[in-house]
């Protein structure tokens, strides 16, 4: 049978393998023939493995042999942060180029259980540092859509993947926005559950207290299906939680109109998000203003916390105990040249305002303040998912940017969080899903978060949503 | 204002070396964010919360070794420079 990867899903590619259509090593050979044709110009993988049809082949001789895993032979990417035993995994940086992960994260063992083929490792922000994958140490990750535009950041090697059918689906990781930004700006479906629902053991961190693994997919019935496979609670993660089981929704949108307006929002953004409410309330959900006046500072609360949290956890990256070096005359030399040529301008710059911003004499009034109105926010929050089920916003407030349009101001990348850095600060779990398109055909997308623990209600939501858009 | 010799002390704290050219670019850099974020300050001075109260849960466990995903020689390997087992560094005192 001819392959459309097009049409494909996990629930479809699962039919057909069953019906013998094709086998899992056809569709692995369809998605080389698709990486070969179009990933130098869109630059998603950084690496494609050797062994993938094999892996393919593994996982055949299992289906014949009766096996019925839930992910069984469905071709996965992987971001270049999440470790895989025995391959590289780079975090799109110079300083980790040829290092080999030496043992599988709990959401890779997970996946491996049940059945999932490895094609190869996306592109991303250097450590996860970033908004479009311009940051990369390996190049940019370009916009399946428009190739003069960025795919987003950080998971954008993951998103451009789907998008242009190279992998069924993926993972990414997501700190203040990175699956949720790039999926919209690529046009599928990105998910970053609640803090702690998904394991970050073998992811490698960024920021501690926001980091989490999710799925990017074509739509949410196998964003939902990879989420209840990667999900739980981990030994070897002590931040890790149980999800809540289904609770009944109450058909309540909370939209805040003052944080929707302000400057800086692309007017096709705008009315893509008027439009959204239409459809929402065609299917029955009623809008609800709510306001949380803490937002305005949810940006600084955001990228001080990101600083600290980052500056420290980049200190292992010494030419010590793994990874690249550059050799000084004494210890100290090698250190400052090692992480001076082997990390990237933007990785070094957090590094340094992570460290003003912990030193004694500075501590209290930025990090400590960024602490407190955290706090702020979770409890306005709390107060507003009394009212409502979920609160929606669009994902970005603009469709993807050119290449390179962003890069010279670092405080205007930051800007574009303003949507997505929330859910991160707070905990809660939040989906973006493709809303519509601008008139120059660049996706939309709109982002529903909902409390914490409470991730089925995105689901529950968002295709009703997609039902009726 | 951040200048050059605050970038200089921060890049020997966070051991990076930051060169004689880029110090500028950074220190302007940094300075910019720093006066965007600092704002911070302002949402503490006209807000009630005192102090920060966390929600927590319990998540300590017996102290029994979990059975662990590597070992020593593998990780050892890693290491740019190492040799017999153990991981090589220039003199440290």
């Amino acid at each position: 049978m001819e392959i459309n990867l097009k049409t494909q899903t996990i629930s479809k590619t699962k039919e057909h393998f069953k019906n013998g259509d094709f086998t899992c090593e056809d569709l692995v050979k369809a998605y080389l023939e698709e990486i070969e044709k179009k990933d130098k110009n869109i630059h998603a993988y950084l690496e494609i493995y050797k062994d993938v049809l094999e892996q393919a082949r593994e996982a055949d001789r299992k289906m014949k042999a009766g096996e019925n895993a839930s992910l069984l032979g469905i071709p996965f990417a992987i971001k270049d942060n999440i470790l895989i035993k025995g391959r590289v995994a780079s975090s799109a940086s110079k300083i980790l180029e040829n290092y080999v992960a030496t043992y599988d994260a709990t959401v890779i063992e997970k996946l491996k259980d049940a059945g999932a083929v490895f094609i190869g490792r996306t592109n991303m922000d250097e450590f996860a540092m970033g908004g479009s994958t311009e940051n990369s140490a390996y190049g940019v990750t370009k916009n399946p859509h428009d190739l003069d535009r960025v795919a987003g950041g950080t998971s954008g090697g993951s998103a451009a993947a789907v998008a242009s059918n190279l992998c069924l689906v993926a993972l990414g990781s997501d700190t203040g926005g990175s699956i949720r930004q790039p999926a919209s700006f690529c046009g599928v479906t990105g998910l970053k559950g609640s803090y702690g629902s998904v394991s970050r053991y073998g992811l490698m961190a960024a920021v501690s207290s926001f980091d989490q693994i999710g799925p990017i997919a074509k739509n949410i019935e196998d964003a939902e299906l990879v989420f209840n496979v990667i999900k739980g609670k981990d030994k070897y993660d002590s931040t890790s939680v149980d999800i809540e089981k289904s609770t009944k929704i109450k058909r309540k949108i909370g939209v805040m109109r003052s944080f929707i307006n302000t400057d800086g929002i692309d007017e096709e953004v705008r009315k893509n998000f008027e439009d959204s409410l239409e459809v929402f309330q065609k299917s029955g959900y009623e809008i609800i203003d709510i306001d949380l006046p803490s937002l305005s500072n949810v940006l600084s609360t955001y990228y001080i916390i990101n600083f600290a949290e980052i500056s420290s956890n980049m200190a292992r990256y010494d030419g010590v105990k793994f990874g690249e070096k550059i050799e000084g005359k004494n210890l100290l030399e090698d250190y400052m040249k090692t992480r001076g040529q082997l990390l990237g301008k933007e990785v070094k710059r957090r590094i340094l305002l992570g460290a003003y911003v912990l030193s004694a004499g500075y501590y209290d009034s930025y990090y400590g303040s960024a602490l407190k109105v955290r706090e702020i926010i979770k409890k306005d929050f709390e107060r507003a998912f009394e009212k409502v089920d979920v609160v929606l916003t669009p994902t970005a407030p603009t469709p993807a940017f050119k290449i390179g349009e962003k890069s010279a101001n670092p405080l205007e990348m930051y800007l574009a969080d303003i949507f997505t850095v929330t859910a991160n600060i707070v905990g809660c779990p939040a989906i973006s899903i493709p809303s519509g398109k601008t008139k120059a055909g660049l996706p939309l997308s709109i982002q529903l978060m909902a409390p914490y623990l409470h991730d089925h209600s995105l689901f529950e939501i968002g295709k009703d949503f997609d039902k009726a858009l | 204002m951040l200048n050059s010799e605050d970038i200089k002390k921060l890049a020997i704290l966070s051991r990076i070396e930051v060169s004689e050219k880029e110090i500028e670019t950074v220190a302007k850099e940094i300075d910019s964010i720093l006066s965007y974020v600092g704002e911070i300050k302002n949402a503490v001075a006209n807000s009630e919360v005192e102090d920060v109260h966390y929600k927590t849960i319990n998540v300590f466990r017996e102290d029994v070794l979990l059975p662990p995903k590597t070992s020593p020689d593998d990780l050892v390997i890693c290491a740019p420079d190492n040799e017999g087992g153990y991981i090589k560094v220039k003199k440290i005192l």
